[in-house]
């Protein structure tokens, strides 16, 4: 035992040194590995300041105002695709005109879905606003995220337009400016922000997001507002109530009574948005009804609401 | 005294092509170099208009620029499957085309990456990337392996060609321009073959091997990773990672078998790259094709089993629909025929090898691009199937792209011998010591400034000896 240890002690020194100088080559090695690492960030960017509250708020007190869980509901049994009124959807229309949405894109687009036994419905379908957002997920440059109530917004100015999100929304429901977007010149007077992305930005992806510039002020989306059936309820998750502009119902009830579905729910995104199945029979739309959505126009046009800009 | 024969003819061929250029080289790079120009020409085209100038709309999202980037990225494996694995194995017959496939590696990179600034919406922004990178986004991990992977194969092409340019100073010292003789003198960085040097050279190539393995792997594992973090049909797959990586080390093989037989021919190389290379990395891509033609069939059955939702399109897309005719291409003629056309003795001749070598690089490229193309085409939506077909940018910058990857390629071979000369001598020492009984003797210093063991000999010759 004793020589043992006297041996490794003889041995010591030398040996210290040497695993020293390895243990050093081993840190320089380890350190030009790292060294790179404080380029990237691991957790989301902090945003600018101003970006996410740019658009003041009408009252002093919005400081205060509890923290929204913004949903929406869309109550399929009131949608007929317009087609009792004989008009392309209105809810695409007044989007279009609200935001200056440019031609080719439908932020809010129905499409028509085929039921099991035969028929079809007329299905809305905003941004889903997932709160498992794949798109949110793989932005290299955190250019797309969650504000503080849970709706996904894109910052046009930090964008690099790899279109990432576009590939990874289960949905479809990302847009990208291709070239420079045709817009009427109001839209060159609108102040931009990522709440109210008008002008779009050629090179960039744009999408719904729930009218959160309206939502700020108390008003319903455009969409919800513009819907001749009031199909589109807006709802808050911490209040529990969701609003039609018509009647107000208690969220919870509303979408447990009704057998309320989320879109694609078993990819696991947790979209935003329920569905109250239905194939507009409140409006007398019957489930074989063959006739198509009228096609949608980007006139953004005359009954142009003049103060929705905030 | 044949090995001295032997080393002097080798030296003097594959010095020829940079001692004295030949027109046609520079004919060659003025060509390429304007196929190369026009790609940027159609780029600018783009800068100034947009993505609009190409096919790709909001279904069909990403197109060539992406099979593109697939695909050198995939080739840039053909350095770090001769050069590394082989050297790890000790394969002796790989010494004459390593150089050559190094090369590719580097040029692939650089073009393969760009890449994805022509595919940018705001390639202005490029500089965000690093500002506000999330380490979240597979894309950011993209970046970090393809920079860390470039810069260790510039490093691993660099080091082996150390004593070649030393070579290189030392011969041409006033023949070439002097700028030439400057950067030779450079970037020699004062190799004189001495014992020590040589040991540093070799400890550096052993590191460089072994750290470019796992580099080479995680590239192509997190280019994969682009596509399967998405839930979208035929990429939605755990197996992608090692099916885009063999697919990466298969394309990378094609590569250089087809640089070797062009380069072969065009600098007279017969002696150096003969059958037995052809053969050897023919034996490879042979095996390659049937790993990953196990890994295609695994990929396509299992979803064929169950046609699940989105898949269910994605497959009669693929296999009877638009773009049918190319994945039959890919599955006859960049498996099956490239794996006849090797296994069977009669058309596993050089020819035979390069056929099927070509036709591999064809089928690799299409294979990227009905990776990438028919999955985005899948409607995610009640609609109708997305559409795309690229358009004159597009296919100009692809065309330029090549022309770029030729061009740095040839300017590369205008300038540094495409034969590792000391490894390939090295080589030969050590198959057939007897020849050389001054290998033994570390005391023949004296013998015309050539050392001792000739490896060392052939790196430190004079310029004198001309």
């Amino acid at each position: 035992m004793v020589k043992q240890r006297t041996d490794s002690d003889d041995q010591g020194p030398s040996d210290t040194r040497a695993s020293r100088r390895r243990f050093i080559q081993w840190l320089a090695a380890a350190g030009a590995v790292i060294a790179p690492l404080p380029w990237v960030s691991f957790a989301e960017k902090e945003r600018p300041a101003g970006s996410s509250p740019t658009t003041p708020s009408p009252q002093d007190g919005a400081q205060t105002t509890p923290r929204r869980q913004w949903v929406m509901v869309i109550d399929l049994r009131k949608c007929d695709g317009c087609l009792s009124i004989d008009t392309p959807p209105q809810c695409t229309e007044a989007c279009i005109r609200e935001h200056f949405v440019p031609e080719g894109q439908q932020w809010l687009q129905i499409y028509e879905q085929q039921t099991p036994g035969g028929g079809s419905f007329f299905q809305p379908t905003p941004c889903y606003q997932c709160e498992n957002a794949p798109c949110v997920n793989v932005c290299p440059v955190g250019a797309t995220y969650h504000n503080e109530d849970g709706i996904v917004l894109i910052d046009h100015l930090r964008c690099i337009g790899c279109r990432f999100c576009m590939a990874a929304c289960p949905y479809q429901r990302r847009f990208f400016n291709w070239g420079d977007p045709n817009l009427p010149p109001e839209a060159a007077f609108a102040s931009y922000s990522p709440e109210y992305p008008v002008p779009a930005k050629r090179g960039t992806v744009i999408k719904c997001m729930f009218c959160v510039h309206r939502l700020r002020l108390g008003r319903l989306p455009a969409c919800s507002e513009g819907c001749p059936m009031r199909a589109i309820y807006m709802g808050d998750l911490n209040e529990d109530v969701a609003t039609n502009g018509l009647e107000v119902v208690q969220l919870s009830t509303f979408l447990a009574e009704n057998n309320a579905y989320r879109y694609k729910e078993e990819l696991g995104t947790q979209p935003r948005v329920y569905y109250i199945p239905g194939h507009g029979q409140e409006f007398g739309r019957k489930a074989q009804d063959e006739r198509d959505l009228l096609p949608v126009t980007w006139d953004y046009g005359l009954p142009h609401s003049a103060g929705h800009q905030p | 005294m044949a090995a001295t024969a032997e080393r002097e003819r080798l030296e003097d061929t594959v010095l020829q092509p940079i001692r004295r250029p030949s027109r046609a080289h520079d004919a060659i790079l003025v060509l390429l170099g304007l196929v190369a120009l026009w790609g940027l020409f159609a780029w600018s085209v783009q800068l100034r208009r947009g993505l609009i100038v190409t096919g790709m709309r909001d279904v069909v999202i990403w197109g060539l620029y992406i099979t593109n980037f697939v695909f050198f990225i995939g080739i840039s494996h053909a350095g770090t499957l001769i050069s590394a694995i082989l050297r790890v194995t000790q394969a002796g017959w790989r010494t004459s085309v390593t150089r050559m496939a190094e090369v590719i590696t580097a040029v692939a990179l650089m073009v393969g990456a760009i890449q994805i600034v022509f595919d940018l919406g705001r390639p202005d922004r490029l500089l965000n990337v690093f500002i506000y990178g999330r380490f979240q986004s597979p894309l950011i991990w993209d970046v970090f392996a393809v920079t860390t992977y470039l810069t260790g194969s510039m490093i691993y092409l660099y080091l082996p060609l150390i004593p070649d340019l030393a070579l290189l100073r030392d011969r041409l010292a006033g023949i070439a321009p002097r700028w030439q003789q400057a950067m030779y003198r450079i970037l020699a960085a004062g190799w004189t073959g001495t014992e020590s040097q040589q040991r540093f050279l070799h400890r550096a190539i052993n590191i460089m091997m072994i750290l470019i393995i796992p580099i080479a792997v995680s590239v192509h594992t997190v280019v994969s990773w682009v596509f399967a973090m998405t839930l979208r049909p035929g990429w939605n797959s755990t197996a992608f990672g090692p099916y885009f990586v063999v697919g990466a080390i298969f394309s990378g093989t094609a590569a250089i078998i087809t640089a070797m037989v062009i380069f072969r021919r065009l600098f007279h190389l017969e002696e150096w790259v003969t059958v037995k290379q052809f053969r050897y990395l023919g034996y490879l891509m042979l095996g390659l094709t049937l790993i990953y033609a196990y890994f295609t069939l695994g990929e396509y059955l299992t979803v064929w089993y169950k046609l699940p939702g989105e898949e269910k399109h994605l497959l009669e897309l693929l296999f009877i629909g638009d773009r049918a005719p190319l994945f039959w291409f890919f599955v006859l003629g960049g498996l099956v025929a490239p794996a006849l056309l090797v296994a069977l003795p009669w058309t596993r001749t050089i020819s035979g090898i390069v056929a099927a070598s070509i036709l591999v690089n064809i089928a690799m490229w299409l294979k990227r691009f009905i990776i990438v193309v028919p999955t985005l085409q899948v409607p995610l939506m009640p609609f109708d199937f997305g559409r795309y077909s690229p358009t004159w940018v597009e296919w100009s910058v692809t065309v330029g792209s090549f022309g770029w990857f030729l061009f740095l390629y040839a300017l590369f071979a205008r300038f540094f011998p495409l034969i590792s000369i000391w490894e390939v001598v090295e080589e030969q020492e050590k198959r057939a010591p007897v020849l050389v009984p001054a290998l033994a003797s570390r005391g023949a210093e004296g013998d015309g400034g050539r050392g001792s063991p000739v490896a060392a000999g052939v790196l430190r010759v004079s310029g004198g000896e001309e």
